[in-house]
């Protein structure tokens, strides 16, 4: 088809010079769009303030969504159930005498606990979180992993407080709106978490790939002690990441630690929970220079 | 076979014993933009993907729009539709604004050179604008550029070259809601 006919500009002088108009105001928007690129590559919270507003006027359908999203699956839940109702039915009984019996094992374990963390003095130091929140929308699109969650500056949720399923870590907080957040995903490439190996003190960092999986980079290099299915926790460096939560588990490995799958996949995620930063003395020392740090504590001059 | 529906040139059924109407310029507007806006919207908060796998939707249909009904969207619009793209897809701001811009102007080379079209070609021009606007958006988009990264927006790529003729019927469908004839002349 060929273009319709209005669109050929030919003699009237007052077309072409309108056309020609719009091709500048093209160029110039072009132009700005390349400022604008370059500013947010070079300070990327420069727009923060305008996507927070986006986002807050986004989050009620993402809300809505969202319950939806979560409704329809119990709804198949239902479905399957239906069909498998009587071998399942059987199994759960066997399944619920064994649980009972590990149940009165666990009791036992846990008396022990507690008396040995008596022993040691130790007192169970768990934050109270500051937000819980549904995931509304991730950046699907782009080539960086972002999270969207509906708590904001309006629910105490700051930069860098930690994201955390039921499972594990999902990621920390990149910038917040008045009643969304956005969240920096473990996989997004430019994300980097110090962890370490479950069972020994073997201490890494996790580094995103963008593709969904989890680099693990040891920091002694040498043999490379790390085996498939090894689990990796947080180590608490750094002060953003409370000690002890999963991260991933090691898929494949390679010459200097290995790919690893995050525990807490943000697909298979419905409900958040943001955490106040680990330790904010060091968070606030990371932020300052080492210079204002000097000045801070009366440095000999 | 003489058809009124023939002569008149087409339009909805309903709209067939209501002879003093025209489309509104408000619906027209609207049902044009807002479809680009919703497309680039929506996704977000449809899936939550540990890679990029959505075709980027507001740009397909801006193509789609472009290539389908060409002089409908001026060629200066890459600019405000890119921006409300760039708030909410996760891009650096600015990469959207830049690229839309210059992929609409490029259109616009590419429409001046050959006017002649059929629906293959328009899938093709679509399949080069969204391949390489897939490419460039992951270039610009502030990740570290990596082998796994590049696997990663294949799946991507290839559907977003893919879904050219469901993003015509799509527009088709959308223009047709976009000029029913509601508003009455006096």
């Amino acid at each position: 088809m060929a273009p319709p006919s209005s669109r050929a500009s030919g003699h009237s002088r007052k077309a072409q010079y309108s056309r020609f108009t719009s091709y500048l105001i093209a160029a110039v928007g072009a132009a700005i769009g390349l400022v604008l690129l370059g500013i947010s590559l070079w300070q990327p919270a420069t727009f923060s303030s305008l996507r927070g507003v986006a986002g807050d006027v986004g989050e009620p359908a993402g809300q809505a969504v969202a319950v939806s999203r979560d409704g329809s699956g119990t709804v198949l839940d239902r479905i399957a159930g239906f069909w498998n109702a009587g071998n399942q039915n059987a199994a759960l009984r066997k399944e619920l005498q064994l649980a009972r019996i590990r149940l009165k094992e666990l009791e036992a374990t846990e008396q022990e606990n507690a008396r040995l963390k008596a022993l040691l003095d130790l007192t169970e130091e768990s934050g109270a979180p500051v937000a819980f929140s549904r995931i509304v929308g991730s950046s699907v699109v782009s080539a960086r992993r972002f999270a969207y969650i509906g708590a904001g500056s309006r629910d105490g949720v700051q930069a860098g407080m930690p994201v955390r399923s039921e499972r594990g870590i999902l990621g920390r907080v990149f910038e917040t709106g008045s009643s969304t957040a956005r969240v920096l995903l473990l996989s997004d490439s430019e994300s980097v978490v110090p962890v370490r190996r479950a069972q020994d003190d073997l201490i890494a960092f996790a580094e995103g790939r963008g593709d969904g999986l989890v680099r693990i980079r040891l920091i002694n290099l040498g043999i490379n002690p790390v085996e498939e299915g090894d689990v990796f926790v947080t180590s608490g460096a750094g002060g953003y990441f409370k000690p002890g939560l999963a991260v991933a588990v090691i898929h494949e490995v390679t010459d200097d630690g290995g790919l690893a799958r995050m525990i807490a996949d943000p697909a298979g995620t419905d409900f958040v929970r943001v955490e106040a930063y680990w330790e904010p003395e060091t968070v606030e020392a990371a932020q300052q220079s080492p210079d204002q740090m000097l000045q801070g504590t009366n440095a000999p001059q | 076979m003489i058809n009124s529906d023939l002569q008149m040139g087409p339009r909805p059924k309903y709209s067939r014993r209501q002879i003093n109407r025209e489309p509104s310029p408000l619906l027209a507007a609207s049902v044009l933009y807002g479809s680009i806006i919703l497309a680039s919207w929506v996704p977000t908060f449809l899936v939550t993907t540990s890679m990029p796998l959505v075709p980027p939707m507001g740009f397909l249909l801006l193509v789609g729009w472009r290539l389908m009904r060409p002089g409908t969207l001026p060629a200066w619009i890459g600019f405000p539709l890119g921006a409300i793209d760039d708030l909410v897809s996760g891009q650096p701001f600015g990469s959207a604004i830049l690229l839309w811009s210059v992929i609409l102007l490029a259109f616009e080379w590419f429409e001046s050179r050959f006017p002649w079209r059929g629906f293959f070609q328009d899938w093709l021009a679509s399949a080069i604008a969204c391949g390489s606007y897939v490419v460039l958006a992951a270039l610009v988009s502030g990740a570290v550029l990596s082998l796994p990264i590049l696997a990663a927006i294949t799946p991507q790529l290839l559907l977003s070259m893919a879904l050219y003729p469901m993003i015509a019927a799509m527009v088709a469908t959308l223009d047709r809601i976009r000029l029913i004839r509601i508003r009455e002349i006096r």
